[in-house]
């Protein structure tokens, strides 16, 4: 079952990327600039296990299960913040929140 | 011959499913990133998951797309869904508010960033991304994952396992009520939901 090479993979994987990065440089909605940097973590993931395919090597899966670990982390910590700012009466606008003090 | 037919059409059809599920990837990112809404926004992440957990399946990393619809469609993006849902609407216009140069520069950078990857992976790996070779039935599954897990890579299970404890304690420390203490005298936090003005507001 040969399907497409893993240049094709990686091509997605950056256009992927790419458009994490436009999410995140352009939004101003904290929660979508949370989403947008997921997209980014899942462009990591799907190089990894791509080239892990590629290499016959495992590392590249548990790596990438890893990285998922550690997207939900950064989820939990960021929606955390996201909720105490917005009980404090916060703008989530990441252009106003300038100021670690608030 | 009958035989090299088959291999031709399932090779056909190995394609389209690759062209389906990379183009709504793809798709639904572009989705994420424009929606105004947050909330469609987290549900276009969703569709952006599942067609990666179909390339997942294509790559034979079959735990890992199990996995991922998992931890990100059964938790992430429920918990996204629960904290806008606590937020309330709040409008954002993508494509404008913030200087306009602003926005021409972010494009730029993020097409920069595209590029820049694409020149590196190609200079790095033209000639040694060869036509995939066959991998053995174990590849991805989950009895081979498990077994790599908890024989080479234990220490990484264990700190990853450490790093999520710590981040979800640290989430509901950041989540939760945060007491004004007078001495002696424990007051609850004032309910602010009463006061806040229940139309929508524009972030700019």
């Amino acid at each position: 079952m040969a399907g497409p090479d893993v240049a094709w993979y990686l091509a997605v994987a950056a256009f992927l990327f790419g458009i994490g990065a436009l999410g995140v440089l352009i939004r101003r909605n904290t929660l979508v600039v949370l989403l947008s940097l997921e997209l980014m973590l899942n462009a990591g993931n799907l190089a990894l296990i791509a080239l892990s395919r590629h290499w016959h090597n495992g590392a590249g899966q548990i790596f990438a299960l890893a990285v998922m670990a550690v997207a939900a982390s950064e989820v939990c910590v960021g929606l955390g913040l996201v909720v105490a700012l917005n009980r404090r009466d916060l703008s989530l606008d990441v252009d106003r929140l300038s100021e670690l003090r608030g | 011959m009958n035989g090299l037919v088959l291999a031709s059409a399932g090779n056909v059809l190995v394609w389209i499913v690759w062209v389906v599920a990379a183009f709504s990837c793809l798709a639904s990112g572009v989705a994420v990133i424009s929606f105004s809404n947050a909330f469609y926004s987290a549900l276009a992440l969703i569709g952006n998951l599942a067609s990666l957990a179909v390339m997942y399946l294509l790559l034979s990393a079959e735990f890992v797309a199990a996995a991922q619809v998992l931890v990100y469609a059964g938790a992430v993006v429920v918990m996204f869904l629960f904290v806008i849902a606590y937020v309330g609407p709040r409008r954002e216009t993508p494509w404008s508010g913030g200087p306009g140069w602003q926005t021409v520069a972010a494009v730029c950078a993020a097409g920069a960033l595209l590029v820049e990857i694409v020149v590196a992976v190609g200079m790095q790996a033209s000639g040694t991304l060869s036509p995939e070779s066959n991998v053995g039935a174990t590849f991805g599954t989950p009895a081979w994952i498990g077994r790599v897990f908890l024989t080479d890579h234990l220490f990484a299970f264990e700190i990853t396992s450490v790093v999520l404890l710590v981040a979800a304690v640290g989430g509901v420390i950041l989540g939760a009520h945060t007491r004004r203490t007078d001495p002696g005298i424990i007051t609850p936090a004032p309910t602010r939901e009463a006061e806040r003005e229940p139309e929508p507001e524009v972030v700019h």
